[in-house]
């Protein structure tokens, strides 16, 4: 034994005080302690009590001490001094900014309030933010789901009433076989982890589908290194096989689905009666009923016979089209990179767990029949998805697909499967419709964004032309729920649909990595009008934490707090953080106070709009409303009884859940329970939620629905129907020429496949390989980018090349490739990766930056060798010689088809300095960072 | 030289779980932000904002591609930090007295205040476990959380290393490897956990668990066994649909208008 072992402090002082918060350090929203020394943060980890993250935390969310001290931060309003895209900017003062800001925007508001495109990036207050352009009037107003994953929400919320990560999660508890499809490595980060590790510890199986062998798909049991973009082929085929075989619940589809729903012959709408009910026969009685009455048996089979015409149900019309040899395994295998023995293995084996593993729970509910069942039957196999099947032009027949596989399993919302999250399950009829009459001066009719239903509800001018300037609701992307951020630039700058004054933005990197053809929308950006010299988009507000490649290019800076000194609200009006057992919302509250002159964004939309007399933000008299984003989030009355937080409100008998009035004290109920709200959903009542009485009821009193709404799931979307008959010639509102066909084709109200844009608009001769794009685990997008510890984890960002492709080229790890599209051409570094899809490159998505951006030194490796992929992915396809501009986008929702890109490889003979395109430096409004860390909070 | 423990009172440690982990460096980031707070002098960053930043941390995660004989290539996250190893090198060779493992439950520590710095205990680890800190000069490594465990003022959940209460996915453990009936030792035992370059003859106290079996799922050419077709077309299939509506609970009757 050592003769003189130290003795050790084994009980050191950990913190002064804990302060529990909400975590940004991506979009994932976990609970976190933050322990306080000396009035500093000098630890943060998971909170064990938050719905979220039980406590567990990754690793951004570890490293948030090093973006709150990040010499990145914006310190104090700016104005730009230099050209755009300089970085010349003066610090001025926040009443010189707000009186820019009300100088340029009053008098739009007043004479045309369409001049003011508002859009938000990674934003976590769209209900606020959507209510301040609301009331400004314009019809301007999305957030980034355009180009992230509209079309995983959009298909869930038109299929079901809901989709993945915020909308529902996988049964972690139950589920014995769990498939994954497109995960590239987040959406949602943590609580997947947490899953995962759950159902590895029972033994319960992961099948990866991607045509990456990374993060999530590196631990799957089975790894499908599939052909990006031909999913839904894929999926199609194993709905072949278990059709086929019979391995589908008749039960679920006849009572929950609107399988049984007669399809009239004639038009292809659902037959319904005077109330519009839909129409089913009654296996019991053989008779025409609505679907929804006491004692119906919803016939799966029968047809109607009218006037000489037979009506089928769809399921019918979905029997003729999946089990056609079209979807056999063997006809889609070669495109898919799947072998046929292989889907039908995975077939098979859904097959053998949803229906021989199947289990029952005793608990007895009641559906919206007024049936009692005794029991819940268990189905345990689970789905998950994101962006990787979402973001192809498509996604959305694709989503559909893997939600219509679930529900013919039935194994959506019943133990073991797939559950909704509460505000969801909520079908797209209870939805607003898109809003866009604008009248100057005054709020726009309604919210911007919502669900369309048919032509009727589109965006569109007495002429015709879109009411909005992402054309967001109009026939090139009818059901673009969520609008097109990727494309107001490039339609402001060409003045289509319309001309713009102002373009506002908050956290949305467009001048870099959230924008595709990032060095034309730079341009865009600069490009003046010859005879007047001035920009062509003539203002550029933004407002960010920190130094991103984009705040060079905005006249104005209004310059945000960092997570830990800002109030926030995540509220069930908006993206909500609920569990499948409980809903649940939370804050953010300032556990530091900024040692800069920044300010909140919300906070000062609170005075701005109080400066512009928006009625929202005015009380009568016309002074200030809400000082400050807190004064809102406690005060505001979204309707009667509803506010942005759930927790502590106001009855009569003092404080209540769900419903009530405003509560001054609501934030410090908050805080004291760790910054968190949950509610748990009465057992009984935590299965079958769109059909569960008892759920329909405690949604009600919870405020989440003003009544119960039961509703069929859709595998057939009527919507779509509508849409696919105008353009069939029916109706007065009609497509125009150039998209019928396209209308006509893609709107198939049942899933369909169809390959991606790209593939037929260039030469996959000449651009054979497929490129994509993952986010780290380590590393969120944009703003995570200057951390000092992350960037030592994710600091470079090799494009990834398969081996064949490593040898044909004749390439080894380090060289360097220059790699094409028909839109671009980049020369980066490559690195060799077994485990991936043989026709597949990919590299981390927005590790590249720019020089000067991010407080990052000139000669730090995301700016030498890091590089974006979205030089060579172009917001338009090439043109087709006919004058038109056709978006490189899902024709149905808009969304950015990111992962279409064709490319093609060669061996750069003279390796370059520093990664193609290399742009000029920005120069720094905030300089660099320091040359060494040594972090410690002195006790 | 420095001489090490006859044995332990306990044999604290990892279990870490190779087929759980996914690779997300929440350990690593975690242990960073600890352990630059806490023992001894902070984890340093050179460069944190420029070319080539390097700085110290205790754990890091590693990830290997593997190609099997046949099959697809599998990727494989390996997260390494000190293994307080029985027999371990570092501290024989420490010329100070500073490299120790403490006699009551194993743990390997450096005492900062009599480190001078050379290096010496890091040539000797084998598994590149030590961290020499470019701004203190003095070695770095895993401590274990040595003040966590027993902290007091920790809540007694919380009294377990960082990395391990983080990490999301679960597959890190701690506890005594000491003991046959603790949880991690169980877990070693049901699981196959191996130690880690045993050749080296170090015997690690932490313990690795193998990644499962990857890709064995059957393929099947035609007729697998649970997709036996009850039909062939559209046609056959709305005939066994019909008899098959029958037996569902609740219907009375077969009828089609």
């Amino acid at each position: 034994m050592p003769k003189d072992q130290p003795v050790l402090d084994l009980s050191p002082h950990v913190s002064d005080e804990v302060r529990k918060t909400t975590c940004y350090m991506c979009a994932c929203r976990c609970g976190i302690n933050v322990h306080m020394k000396e009035g500093k943060v000098a630890y943060i980890e998971g909170n064990k009590d938050h719905p979220v993250n039980k406590g567990v935390l990754c690793a951004k969310g570890s490293a948030g001490i090093m973006q709150v001290n990040a010499p990145s931060r914006l310190k104090a309003p700016l104005k730009r001094v230099g050209p755009r895209g300089s970085g010349e900017f003066e610090e001025i003062s926040w009443e010189e900014a707000l009186t820019i800001a009300t100088d340029w925007l009053a008098p739009i508001r007043a004479e045309n309030p369409e001049k003011l495109a508002f859009f938000t990036g990674r934003d976590q207050s769209q209900s606020f933010t959507s209510f301040w352009a609301q009331h400004f009037g314009t019809p301007n107003y999305a957030a980034h789901g355009g180009f992230c994953s509209v079309n995983m929400a959009a298909a869930g919320i038109y299929t079901m009433g809901g989709a993945f990560w915020e909308f529902g999660q996988p049964d972690w508890d139950y589920t014995k076989l769990f498939m994954l499809f497109g995960v590239a490595e987040d959406h949602d980060s943590n609580p997947i982890k947490m899953g995962i590790g759950k159902i590895k510890e029972r033994g319960a199986k992961i099948i990866g589908v991607n045509p990456i062998r990374s993060g999530y798909n590196a631990v799957a049991d089975e790894w499908v290194g599939i052909t990006p973009g031909t999913d839904g082929l894929f999926i199609l085929a194993l709905v072949h096989e278990l059709m086929k075989a019979g391995k589908i619940d008749l039960e679920y589809l006849a009572q929950y689905t609107n399988a049984p729903v007669l399809v009239d012959a004639e038009t292809g709408l659902l037959m319904r009666d005077e109330a519009g009910k839909e129409l089913v026969i009654d296996r019991n009685t053989g008779k025409l009923t609505p679907f929804d009455q006491q004692g119906v048996r919803p016939d799966l089979s029968a047809t109607h016979r009218h006037a000489g015409i037979t009506h089928k149900p769809v399921f019918h019309l979905m029997a003729e089209r999946y089990m056609s040899e079209e979807y056999a395994p063997e006809a889609v295998a070669e495109r898919c990179g799947i072998s046929a023995e292989r889907i039908r293995g995975i077939a098979n084996e859904i097959a053998r767990v949803a229906f021989e593993e199947s289990f029952e729970l005793d608990q007895e509910w009641t559906d919206f029949r007024g049936e009692t069942h005794s029991k819940m039957t268990g189905r345990p196999v689970s789905f998950h998805s994101m962006r990787g099947i979402s973001a192809h032009s498509n996604g959305f027949q694709t989503c559909r697909s893997l939600h219509v596989l679930q529900i013919l399993l039935g194994t959506v919302e019943v133990p073991g499967g797939f559950r909704f999250k509460p505000p969801y399950p909520k079908p797209a009829t209870i939805h607003p419709k898109p809003h866009y009459g604008v009248t100057p001066g005054k709020p726009l009719d309604g919210p911007h964004l919502g669900f369309v239903h048919g032509p009727d509800d589109l965006a569109l001018k007495p002429d015709g032309t879109a009411a909005r300037i992402d054309k967001a609701f109009t026939w090139e992307n009818p059901m673009s729920a969520h609008g097109m951020m990727h494309m107001v630039i490039s339609n402001a700058h060409a003045g289509d649909p319309y001309k713009i004054d102002t373009l506002f933005m908050y956290m949305a990197n467009m001048a870099w990595n959230s924008s595709m053809n990032t060095r034309g929308v730079i341009d865009m950006l600069t490009d003046k009008n010859e005879e007047t010299g001035e920009y062509v988009i003539p203002r550029i507000i933004y407002s960010d934490a920190y130094s991103s490649e984009m705040v060079a290019y905005a006249d104005l800076i209004l310059p945000d707090t960092t997570y830990l000194e800002r109030h926030d609200c995540i509220s069930l009006l908006d993206r909500p953080i609920c569990e499948a057992d409980a809903a649940a919302d939370a804050i953010r509250w300032p556990v530091i106070e900024p040692d800069r002159d920044v300010r909140g964004f919300q906070s000062v939309l609170c005075e701005l709009g109080a400066r512009l007399d928006l009625p929202g933000f005015i009380n009568e008299d016309g002074t200030q409303k809400y000082a400050d984003y807190a004064d809102y989030i406690t005060n505001h009355i979204r309707k009667p009884g509803i506010g942005p937080l759930a927790g502590w409100r106001m009855g009569e008998n003092g404080l209540q859940n769900g419903r009530g009035d405003a509560n001054e004290a609501q934030l410090d109920a908050y805080i004291e329970n760790g910054g968190f709200f949950v509610e748990h959903i009465p057992e009984g009542a935590n299965y079958y939620k769109p059909w569960n009485m008892a759920y329909q009821e405690w949604a009600v009193g919870m405020g989440i629905i003003d009544k119960p709404e039961p509703y069929l799931f859709q595998l057939y979307v009527e919507p779509m129907r509508k849409f696919q008959r105008a353009a069939e010639g029916h109706g007065e509102r009609q497509p125009p020429e150039h998209l019928r066909e396209r209308v006509k084709t893609t709107m198939d109200p049942l899933p369909i496949w169809y390959e991606p844009f790209e593939d037929s608009a260039v030469d996959v001769d000449e651009y054979p390989v497929h490129a994509l794009t993952q986010r780290p685990m380590a590393m969120y997008h944009s703003w995570g980018s200057q951390n000092a510890w992350l960037r030592q984890i994710h600091g470079r960002n090799p494009l990834y090349l398969p081996t064949n492709l490593m040898q044909k080229h004749g390439l080894k790890d380090e060289d360097w490739a220059t790699v094409s599209s028909v839109h671009g051409e980049i020369t980066v570094p490559v690195m060799e990766m077994a485990a991936l899809n043989a026709n597949t490159v990919w590299t981390w998505n927005a590790i590249g930056k720019r020089k000067g951006a991010w407080a990052l030194e000139e000669d730090a490796p995301e700016v030498t060798k890091g590089f974006l992929l979205n030089h060579l992915i172009h917001e338009l396809m090439p043109p087709k010689g006919d004058g038109l501009r056709w978006a490189n986008s899902d024709p149905i929702t808009g969304q950015a088809a990111w992962f279409d890109l064709r490319v093609k490889i060669a061996k750069a003979t003279t390796p370059p300095s520093e990664s193609q395109p290399a742009m000029p430096p920005i120069k720094s409004p905030v300089g660099t960072g320091p040359s060494e860390l040594k972090w410690k909070t002195k006790p | 030289m420095t001489t090490l423990p006859t044995s332990t009172q306990k044999k604290l440690g990892l279990v870490i779980d190779l087929d759980t982990c996914v690779g997300c460096h929440a350990c690593v980031v975690s242990c960073k932000g600890w352990n630059t707070e806490n023992y001894g002098a902070p984890l340093s960053d050179q460069n944190p904002y420029g070319g080539d930043p390097s700085g110290t941390f205790l754990n890091r995660v590693h990830s290997y591609e593997v190609q099997p004989d046949e099959g697809a290539a599998q990727l494989i996250h390996f997260p390494k930090s000190c293994l307080h190893c029985e027999d371990a090198p570092c501290v024989t060779v420490c010329p100070t007295g500073a490299s120790y493992k403490r006699v009551e439950d194993g743990i390997v520590l450096v005492n900062e205040q009599d480190c001078i710095g050379c290096g010496l205990c890091a040539w000797a680890c084998p598994y590149g476990a030590r961290e020499m800190d470019a701004a203190e000069k003095v070695m770095k490594k895993c401590t274990l959380c040595v003040d966590r465990i027993y902290n007091e003022n920790l809540p007694e959940e919380d009294r377990q290393p960082a990395c391990v209460r983080t990490c999301p996915s679960g597959a890190r453990h701690f506890g005594d490897l000491g003991d046959e009936n603790s949880d991690v030792s169980k877990l070693v035992a049901e699981r196959g956990g191996f130690d880690l370059m045993p050749e080296m003859g170090t015997k690690p106290v932490n313990q690795y668990l193998p990644p499962r079996p990857k890709d064995t799922m059957e393929e099947f050419d035609i007729l697998a066994p649970y997709l036996e077709p009850v039909a062939q077309d559209a046609g056959g299939f709305l005939g066994w649909l019909d008899k098959a509506l029958d037996k569902l609970p609740g219907t009375s009757a077969g009828g089609a208008n």
